[in-house]
């Protein structure tokens, strides 16, 4: 197990440089120096201003040298502090990961939880009018943008009848929760949809599987077909569209953060992203990919526990 | 060279070539067997027929829209506004219907009847909400050429001659697909020596698209490279690109079809999405994404404003809805079994 482990790490070091590679492409190569430091510096600094900025990163200096430091300064984690607020990127990304995981991780939960539930009960009332009424709406579910559900809940059941608080949060302990119920619903519903049909499609490739012709014909009910065979033998498929989704909780939600006012590392983002603060922006590109890349070894993890025939070897 | 892409006559011709390029590759499709059968289950398929019929009718606004005419003063006009150019601008917001303007100080009387009310140029919703189909058309168009032949070379290039080829861009779209899809658009947008534009957030979205199709193709044409046919063509002794072009590529063409319509509605709301965070459309394009985004400050202003947002969302909603049904009608009508 502990060789298998080491072995994928392994695998991940040519992942992570090409990412370091294709972030240097964009940010040192694609840009030109000038062109960052008027961004940093703003439209009224003057040309010798721009040059020193230039100069003093050494972005004047050949690529090849660019690179090294670019590599050194990722694999390190040593990012340049943020453009906009000067603060340290690692101390806003710790501080903002609590809040963010306050709303994903029960998000993330709930709507697993409601899309496999509905995703069951479509196959075992299936082809008939409700699995496709439920298969029409997913797709109209899918077919909303996000900030239209957050719109909406803001508007109707936040300022019009007044259930939770529209915007704002507080660290109060338990009285925090209704500051993120309304964003957890609105999380839940924003996936519905695309999870719903996903998970219906996983379960009905195995209610075709002989095992459940053995099963229903030794007498076991249906009810108990699905919830017991169908449900555990779904859940290795499920395991890996899952468990490779849980590093961007940390990230947050851009868009759910940003409406509700929540101190989140989505919030962070989403201000770097309107204020083009690059060096939040690399960071983030870099840290999301790491975590991607460790959730993919967790996975690999996951899947050899809890499919016996996988070898490890 | 921004000059001349901005010229009327070479808009025109992007658009209409376009348009011709679909055409005739669907046109070359339908001469395979495997689309004529799919073509008669789709034809009894009211739902996906529908579908079909909705997405042909906001192409063809959109193209009306993107067509410009020539003008002596400079302003562009576009086939769209011989519709609907008549229509006055008011001096703000006014109410689907009203007669006069949404103040209270100084309700004036407005100078024609606006059907979904004006914005807060006083610009009629109804008009935009059709004008934002040609930036809904230009972004799909402009991403679909670019993610569609890469992911559908590289993917059948992968699948048939494995070894390197494949070693080389599985590590590239593992890469890719390693970096958060939002986040590396972001990087893309904001370090893009073309500025922000419709332009910029189609490369973007191209960059980020075609490894989805690429693994599908990928996987399908090493399917399709096994079986009889393909070792029947070697051992008649056809090229390496004989095989590619005249065998593999028009059996795995009907992914790339049904892909190329999804892929559509997922860019179109990623254009919504983009424009929200500030890196998509340019404030004044016509855009749902745009109408959207000023729909947030418009619902807490009194009295409340909803037509903007509700027409745009609305629209937006038709054409996903339409393309994602039409993307599921076809995968049915192509593969029956597991539709």
């Amino acid at each position: 197990m502990l060789s298998y482990i080491v072995r994928r790490c392994i695998y991940a070091i040519p992942v992570l440089l090409g990412v370091m590679l294709i972030t240097f492409l964009l940010f040192n190569v694609l840009q030109k120096p000038e062109t960052a430091a008027a961004i940093n510096l703003g439209p009224k600094a003057t040309k010798i201003a721009r040059e020193q900025w230039v100069k003093a990163r050494g972005l004047d200096q050949p690529l090849t040298v660019q690179f090294g430091r670019h590599l050194k300064k990722l694999a390190t984690l040593q990012f340049e502090p943020s453009w906009r607020t000067g603060r340290d990127i690692r101390e806003t990304f710790l501080q903002g990961a609590g809040p963010s995981l306050l709303i994903t991780v029960p998000g993330f939960f709930c709507g697993l939880i409601a899309s496999i539930g509905l995703a069951l009960y479509q196959v075992f009332v299936r082809n008939s009018l409700m699995d496709r009424s439920i298969t029409l709406l997913s797709v109209a579910l899918m077919s909303v943008p996000a900030m239209v559900f957050i719109i909406f809940g803001q508007a109707v059941i936040a300022l019009s009848l007044n259930y939770f608080p529209a915007f704002g949060y507080d660290w109060r302990g338990w009285e925090t929760a209704k500051f993120l119920v309304l964003p957890v619903m609105i999380m839940v519903v924003t996936n519905l949809g695309y999870d719903t049909r996903l998970y219906r499609a996983i379960f009905l490739e195995e209610i075709n599987q002989d095992y459940v012709r053995t099963a229903l014909a030794k007498g076991v009910s249906s009810a108990r077909m699905l919830s017991v065979h169908v449900f555990k033998n779904g859940l290795i498929a499920l395991i890996t569209l899952t468990v490779s989704r849980l590093p961007a909780l940390i990230m947050g939600s851009l868009l759910i953060e940003n409406f509700f006012g929540i101190p989140g590392l989505g919030n962070v983002l989403f201000m770097a992203i309107q204020t083009s603060d690059q060096p939040v922006v690399l960071a983030s590109v870099y840290l999301g990919s790491l975590l991607y890349v460790a959730s993919l070894i967790l996975t690999d993890i996951a899947y050899a526990l809890a499919d016996p025939r996988i070898r490890l070897s | 060279m921004l000059h001349l892409v901005e010229s009327w006559w070479a808009q025109n011709a992007l658009v209409i070539g376009g348009f011709t390029l679909v055409f005739l590759l669907l046109r070359a499709g339908a001469r395979n067997e495997r689309w004529q059968r799919a073509w008669d289950r789709l034809k009894v398929d009211r739902a996906g027929l529908i579908a079909l019929g909705v997405v042909c009718l906001y192409l063809f606004i959109g193209a009306l829209e993107a067509l410009q005419l020539p003008s002596s003063s400079g302003a562009s006009r576009s086939v769209l506004d011989l519709f609907v150019g008549h229509i006055p601008v008011e001096k703000t917001y006014s109410a689907p219907l009203a007669k006069t303007l949404l103040s209270e100080s100084k309700p004036d009387p407005l100078r024609g009847t606006h059907l979904l009310g004006t914005d807060a140029l006083g610009k009629d919703v109804f008009v935009q909400t059709l004008k934002a189909c040609r930036t809904a058309l230009v972004i799909g168009g402009l991403t679909s050429a670019i993610y569609i032949p890469l992911g559908a070379v590289l993917g059948i290039l992968a699948g048939y001659f494995r070894r390197r080829t494949d070693d080389l861009t599985t590590y590239v779209y593992s890469t890719l697909a390693s970096i958060p899809e939002i986040l590396l658009l972001a990087a893309i947008i904001t370090t893009s020596p073309w500025g922000k534009g419709l332009g910029t957030m189609s490369f973007a979205l191209g960059i980020t698209g075609w490894v989805g199709l690429c693994r599908l193709i990928r996987g399908e044409t090493m399917r399709q490279a096994e079986r009889p046919y393909i070792a029947a063509a070697r051992a008649i002794g056809q090229s390496h690109a004989r095989i590619v072009t005249r065998h593999l590529l028009p059996n795995v063409m009907h992914l790339v079809l049904i892909n190329f319509v999804l892929g559509f509605s997922g860019v179109v709301l990623a254009e919504a999405i983009l424009s929200y965070l500030g890196v998509g459309s340019p404030v004044g394009t016509p855009s749902w994404g745009v109408m959207i985004d000023s729909g947030r400050s418009e619902l807490s202003r009194d009295p409340l404003v909803w037509w903007n947002l509700t027409s745009a969302t609305a629209a937006l909603f038709g054409l996903v809805l339409s393309l994602n049904l039409l993307g599921d009608s076809l995968r049915r009508a192509f593969d029956p079994r597991r539709g």
